[in-house]
């Protein structure tokens, strides 16, 4: 039997010398979904974040693995060309720097040889149209002056230009209204396929309407406490998070 | 993010910084004196009126300090007496690349500046140590009576016109360098626009020093009558030696009623090169002066272009960029002397410092009383690279008009983890994202350059980022 896509073993991570995960294990195959739920502070972009490689969060112990191999010892951008994306939660401004000279470089960097620069142009106009977003936008500069939604589509956008194996969705569909979380819903739906594996990480259940989770795992304090088919979102939009908090934190951390 | 110092002369050597064997016609003694200065203006066979502003401006220079204000740390390192004031690298000057001696050919043909001259510029002249060895005018635009010369065949040709203007704008007593140029000047370009005559291609001057221990004092005049319009782009290089050369340029644009002048400069001066220029425009009634100003390279670099609108509606504009890494201080800003009613002008400052370098703003938005209903914004940002390089803004702004509408904004910043690391996360190396942040940084600039020089401009961006993060 081949590996999964992502194992992820025992995973213990510190921030600033406070652990925040401690002992996460979870597998992602290829051609699954899944969410991850949990309340503010659970550690939920602590691993989308740990998974990507940010130097701020150290792993104190555990494995991550990647088709089987270690991924632990690979730096950001390293994991990035692997095929790992991570859809961020707040992306950041990259003023002066256009949607498309970054799309451009970040393929190259992405496939290698393999990119093809005449190829290009029709691409990028066929993924913006099929998210539904304004050929203008290919100058505006990296998420300078974006709009909540425009922000979320154009991770979106990256995700399908840079066809990942594994993709980390963190929390994809916060600050949307619900026609801007329709389109980048639909948009993932696209997406699914069998060379993908995501990770769909949420705060709301709501998303779970518009994309189908294979497998719903619930986080809190750093730990995987159930795990179950998608009625377990729908029990959790019901019942909120509360009967699995043992004692409520006044400090929670994000 | 561990940061690595690194030597970014070893990428400007290959590229810039060779240098040909010293072969000169003539080359003064070392050093400045009354007798430097007459030898100069007598190989010259110049008028003598210019003799004689030569010799006061002499005066004034040895009377002045350097100025309190100044990096003096750096500035008070040169010794005005190890300096060779003037070099005359050939006889003759020509407008075919053909003629030009061949070892000079070949630097200018390393720099490109003849492929250049075929594809996309309207004339060129280009400068070695103190004289102009070559320059060119399409004829279309000799026909239209435009005069693109260097300054010494102006003097000679058009005594008339140089002498209305020449020093009028920038006169020798302005400061200390102004007076050194004054004093010792030679090449430099003479550009004189007629009435309505647009230049819609760009007419581009070259400096190049290669002898060590040179001063390069080039003069520049710019005359755009009513009407007109014209793009004059400079760039500049010279050798990586261990001794220090000084380049102390004056230029002086003169921005008649209706005209348009924009002046670009790239300056990419090896690490050992003073650089101290005063440029100054006068912009009469609704003219517009536009000064884009490219900083990389020198040692110290003190360049304010300023813009004195007279005439009312008057529009000024300095958009620059100024890029500072290990032993070098860019010290520049902008000047916008408001004297006539409904005038305007903007600047816009970008620095970034590096490896601890270190990048000032010096700025001046000055306007009298009678000036009434002036615009003006000026914004600064600068870019630190690491906790060791530095960044000051010192903005002056001397207002006594009413009804007026000023702005200033200034920021400081860093490249930030979470920028890097959004780019990172899309297979980009460390040193790919930070040329891109600094790149979108300086796109500002970049997107009022032709598009050959922002080319240019990015590339040599790319040279001073590489090696520079581990």
């Amino acid at each position: 039997m081949s590996a999964p896509l992502l194992e992820i073993r025992d995973l213990h991570v510190s921030v600033e010398g406070k652990e925040i995960l401690k002992g996460i294990s979870l597998t992602v195959e290829k051609g699954r979904l899944y969410a991850l739920m949990g309340p503010n502070g659970s550690g939920k972009s602590t691993l989308s974040h740990t998974l990507m490689g940010h130097p701020k969060y150290q792993v104190t112990q555990g494995q991550i693995l990647l088709n089987g191999n270690d991924l632990i010892s690979l730096k950001t951008d390293a994991r990035g060309r692997a095929g790992i994306f991570l859809a961020f939660q707040y992306p950041t401004a990259i003023p002066g720097v256009s949607v498309a000279n970054f799309m451009r470089t970040a393929m190259k960097a992405r496939f290698g040889d393999q990119f093809q620069p005449k190829e290009f142009r029709k691409q990028f106009k066929s993924a913006m149209a099929a998210l539904g977003i304004d050929e203008a936008f290919a100058t505006r500069y990296v998420n300078d002056g974006f709009s909540g939604g425009e922000k979320k589509r154009h991770e979106i956008l990256q995700m399908a230009l840079l066809k990942p194996e594994l993709a980390l969705l963190d929390e994809t569909d916060s600050g949307l209204d619900i026609d801007a979380l329709r389109i980048v819903a639909e948009g993932i739906n696209h997406l699914r396929g069998p060379a993908l594996g995501i990770l769909l990480i949420t705060h709301y259940q709501r998303i779970l309407n518009y994309v189908q989770p294979d497998l719903v795992h619930v986080l809190i304090e750093g730990k995987i406490i159930r795990s179950g088919g998608k009625e377990l979102a729908h029990e959790l939009e019901e019942k909120g998070y509360a009967p699995y908090e043992p004692v409520k934190k006044e400090a929670l951390i994000s | 993010m561990s940061t690595q110092t690194i030597d970014v002369g070893a990428n400007y050597e290959e590229q810039y910084g060779f240098h040909d064997p010293e072969k000169y016609v003539f080359k003064a003694k070392k050093g400045l004196s009354k007798k430097v200065v007459e030898e100069i203006s007598g190989m010259k066979e110049e008028p003598d009126w210019m003799r004689q502003l030569r010799l006061r401006a002499l005066e004034i220079f040895q009377k002045k300090p350097l100025p309190a204000w100044a990096d003096l740390e750096i500035l008070s390192q040169i010794d005005f007496e190890n300096i060779y004031y003037y070099l005359k690298p050939t006889d003759k000057q020509s407008n075919n690349w053909e003629d030009v001696p061949t070892e000079i050919k070949e630097t200018f043909d390393k720099l490109g500046i003849p492929e250049a001259e075929r594809k996309f510029l309207a004339g060129v002249t280009a400068q070695y140590e103190s004289e102009v060895v070559y320059h060119s005018l399409r004829e279309d635009l000799e026909k239209q009576g435009v005069i693109f010369l260097g300054m010494d065949d102006g003097l000679k040709k058009y005594p008339e016109l140089v002498k209305r203007y020449f020093g009028t704008i920038i006169p020798p007593g302005d400061n200390k360098f102004s007076a050194l140029n004054s004093a010792v000047w030679s090449g430099g370009s003479f550009i004189y626009v007629p009435k309505g005559v647009k230049v819609a291609i760009p007419l581009q001057a070259y400096f190049r020093i290669n002898a060590q221990n040179m001063g390069q004092f080039e003069r520049t005049l710019i005359i755009a009558d009513e009407g007109s319009s014209v793009h004059y782009i400079e760039g500049c290089t010279a050798p990586v030696y261990a001794s220090d050369s000084l380049h102390s340029a004056v230029v002086e644009l003169v921005a008649l009623p209706h005209s348009h002048i924009r002046y670009t400069t790239i300056q990419n001066w090896s690490k050992n090169v003073y650089n101290l220029v005063t440029k100054r425009a006068i912009a009469h009634e609704n003219s517009i002066v536009e000064w884009l100003d490219g900083n990389l390279g020198s040692k110290l670099t003190m360049k304010y272009p300023a813009v004195y609108l007279v005439g009312p509606k008057a529009r000024g504009e300095v958009v620059s960029v100024a890029f500072s890494g290990k032993g070098q201080h860019q010290d520049a800003g902008a000047k916008m002397v408001h004297v006539a009613p409904e005038t305007s002008s903007t600047i816009l400052s970008k620095s970034i410092s590096k490896d601890g370098g270190r990048t000032s703003y010096r700025g001046l938005v000055k306007v009298y009383p009678q000036a009434e209903h002036v615009k003006s914004s000026v914004r600064c940002d600068a870019l630190l690279m690491d906790e060791l390089s530095r960044s000051d803004t010192y903005p002056t702004m001397e207002i006594d008009a009413e009804q007026v509408q000023i702005g200033h904004e200034a920021t400081v910043s860093k490249v930030g983890e979470e920028q890097l690391f959004y780019l990172m996360s899309r297979g980009l190396k460390e040193q790919e994202a930070t040329t891109m942040i600094v790149n979108g940084f300086f796109e500002a600039f970049a997107k009022e350059l032709p598009l050959e020089y922002a080319v240019e401009l990015n590339r040599l961006i790319q040279l001073e980022m590489e090696g520079s993060v581990g």
